[in-house]
């Protein structure tokens, strides 16, 4: 167990028991939901923790702040969308699409790193800002090879398609179809990689981003070359970032502007991270989950809400589901206010 | 004599016109301590951090072990054995006393770049760590945070980090300034012991002339960013130029540097 968290225990028995439900829950996915919706909450889910959890290496533990995150998650969504889209529904498109992707978002990573973590964090921030943005511009503006707007959609190798069938019986009374199977490269992808980062947040390497964040001059002093460890970390929330984005599209079997690039999705993973609690990767897979399961069922659970307080003044007016980002919002502002550390922050306080 | 460990040649660092350090010279040899003196704003934690690397010197060179290191950063210069503790407080606050250390003995070790294994693994690392916060009278406070620390236990902290380097130039900046006086003592003893070693070059800003006259071999005095006497303690103490300099200032006045903007700076 040492081995696998790599020492890094939940350190609150609440905390324990959410996320062993929400392991448990994602494990079993496939055979406790039947709807399309909940399937693929529970794929977002997963493609989420990882993403969230690759920006946490860099905001919570580094004490970088990069806006370009969602270019790293687009790249990888369409190296794998175009390499399947243009060279046909192969593995080896696949493999090919993703190594491609993976050099790429590194090697943007780095130039980014070697060029402008010198400069103070705000220019840093902002050179980040300028390069996602273009980047975001460059995808819109080649729809030749990037479907533009519209995006993307592939079809994906064969034991992924919905009427492959992997056993020809129901098991457990599911159909294991090319879905399932996609599901579970998903899910068993993003533990491996969260499992991955949390080894490396508990290495020496770990260590010494979190001696940067805390006080990079004295980490200096010490003999730490800083700038080569915010580069690497650069490099490896980036890398991360690129297989997210690749899994997510494989699960979606399309890419697309909207479903990567966006800046929505950045400010949804700027939340993620700060609701979760920054700087313990736990808190990314509470904050990723917490707030997908918001944003899918808020506006379902407002509707009911809303039928049930008809006929009461306001009410139903504030509840209609047309309104659910007012509420998300309210949920933001005062979970920032009420657990500044976030909820890991908060329930690791609670049973100390 | 030996060959100095650490040597400056007309070491210069203007700020705008000013210059804070302005063309000093001077040599440091293994197995002494030299304490340098000076009033307030005289140069003397600029000078450190243009030997430790922390500013980047305008003009003059640093030498160390007979190599001319004025191009590397600090990173490089404490890699080869420059350790400096500091006058403002500079620690890890959010992190352990005992995690302080340790990532100076990690990075003493060079052990920054493994990303598989495990810190906690690395026993021989936390128990050296822990044998530098023994040394300092630390050990009880391992689990604190460093921010919760009373400040003469922050400075001990600061002394210990340098400490867990092992390194073989040592820079105290008024290592007991702020101190309650039952802590000073446990600093004092310890720089007695570093220097009974024989081996290390010590290197100490200090106001107050009891501390300098007992631990120091030499004494250095800056004023206005310029070297003014340097040699035996009786014999600088003495000279006149001194007594007007720095010594014609009310004796043992609790001189606290208030902000010291070299350091303000370079963090920033
Ligand atoms: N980064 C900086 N920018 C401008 N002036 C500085 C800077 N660092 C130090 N100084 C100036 O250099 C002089 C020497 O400061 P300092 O080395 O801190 O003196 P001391 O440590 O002897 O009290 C002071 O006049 C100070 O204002
Ligand atoms: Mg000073």
């Amino acid at each position: 167990m040492e081995t696998i968290l790599s020492g890094d225990y939940p350190r609150s028995r609440l905390l324990t028991a959410l996320l062993g439900l929400l392991l448990a829950v994602l494990a079993a996915a496939p055979f406790l939901f039947d709807g399309a919706q909940a399937i693929n909450t529970a794929a977002k889910i997963c493609v989420f923790v990882v993403l969230v959890a690759s920006y946490d290496l860099l905001l919570g533990y580094t004490g970088i702040v990069s806006f370009a995150h969602t270019m790293f998650y687009g790249l990888g969504g369409y190296g794998v969308g175009l390499a399947l889209y243009s060279w046909g529904p192969s593995w080896g498109a696949v493999a090919g699409g993703l190594a491609l992707a993976l050099a790429a978002g590194v090697l943007l990573a780095l130039g980014i790193g070697l060029f402008s973590l010198r400069v103070r964090a705000i220019f840093f921030a902002m050179i980040t800002l300028a390069v996602a943005s273009a980047f975001a511009v460059l995808a819109a503006q080649l729809s030749d090879v990037t479907g533009g707007e519209d995006g993307r959609s592939f079809r994906v190798p064969e034991l992924l398609r919905p009427g492959f069938r992997l056993v020809a019986e129901p098991v457990l009374g599911t159909t294991i179809n090319g879905r399932v199977v996609t599901y579970y490269i998903v899910f068993a992808s993003a533990l491996l990689l969260f499992l991955a980062a949390l080894r490396v947040v508990n290495s020496p390497f770990g260590r010494v981003l979190q001696a940067i964040r805390e006080n990079e001059f004295r980490a200096e002093a010490l003999g730490y070359r800083t700038v080569c460890y915010r580069t690497a970390a650069n490099c490896l929330a980036a890398g991360m970032a690129v297989l997210a984005g690749a899994l997510n599209a494989l699960w979606l079997r399309y890419t697309g502007p909207e479903t990567t690039l966006s800046f929505t999705i950045m400010l949804d993973i700027l939340l993620m991270v700060v609701i979760g609690g920054m700087g313990t990767l736990y808190g990314a897979a509470i904050g990723a989950s917490l707030l997908i399961l918001a944003q899918s069922y808020l506006q379902k659970l407002m509707a009911v809400a809303a039928q049930a307080t008809e006929g009461l003044p306001l009410l139903p007016q504030l509840l209609h589901p047309d309104r659910w980002l007012l509420w998300l919002g309210v949920l933001f502002v005062t979970s920032v206010y009420f657990f500044p550390s976030g909820i890991v922050g908060r329930l690791r306080a609670a049973s100390r | 004599m030996s060959h100095p460990v650490l040597e400056t040649r007309e070491l210069t660092i203007r700020f705008g016109g000013h210059a804070a350090v302005d063309g000093v010279s001077a040599a440091f040899h293994a197995g002494t301590l030299t304490a340098i003196v000076g009033p307030n704003g005289a140069g003397k934690t600029t000078y450190f951090n243009l030997m430790s690397g922390q500013l980047a010197a305008t003009a003059g060179r640093v030498l160390l072990d007979g190599v001319d290191v004025t191009g590397l950063g600090p990173a490089a210069r404490a890699r080869r054995g420059m350790g400096r503790a500091f006058q403002l407080t500079n620690l890890f606050p959010n992190l352990s006393v005992l995690e302080n250390v340790r990532l100076a003995v990690q990075a003493r070790a060079g052990g920054g770049g493994d990303l598989l294994s495990l810190w906690s693994r690395r026993r021989d690392w936390i128990e050296i760590a822990e044998r530098v916060l023994e040394s300092v009278n630390l050990a009880n406070a391992r689990h604190t945070p460093a921010a919760a620390l009373s400040h003469g236990d922050k400075r001990k902290l600061d002394v210990a980090i340098m400490m867990a380097l092992e390194p073989h130039v040592l820079m105290f900046d008024e290592p007991t300034a702020g101190m309650s006086v039952d802590e000073v003592p446990v600093i004092l003893d310890l720089i007695h012991a570093l220097k009974a070693e024989g081996t290390r070059t010590i290197l100490l800003v200090e106001h107050k002339m009891d501390v300098v006259r007992s631990l120091a071999d030499r004494i250095v005095v800056l004023h206005n960013g310029r070297l003014v006497a340097d040699g035996e303690p009786a014999e600088v103490i003495a000279s006149p130029i001194v007594q007007e300099a720095y010594l014609g200032m009310p004796a043992r006045t609790t001189v606290q540097d208030l902000a010291s903007p070299a350091l303000e700076r370079a963090h920033g």
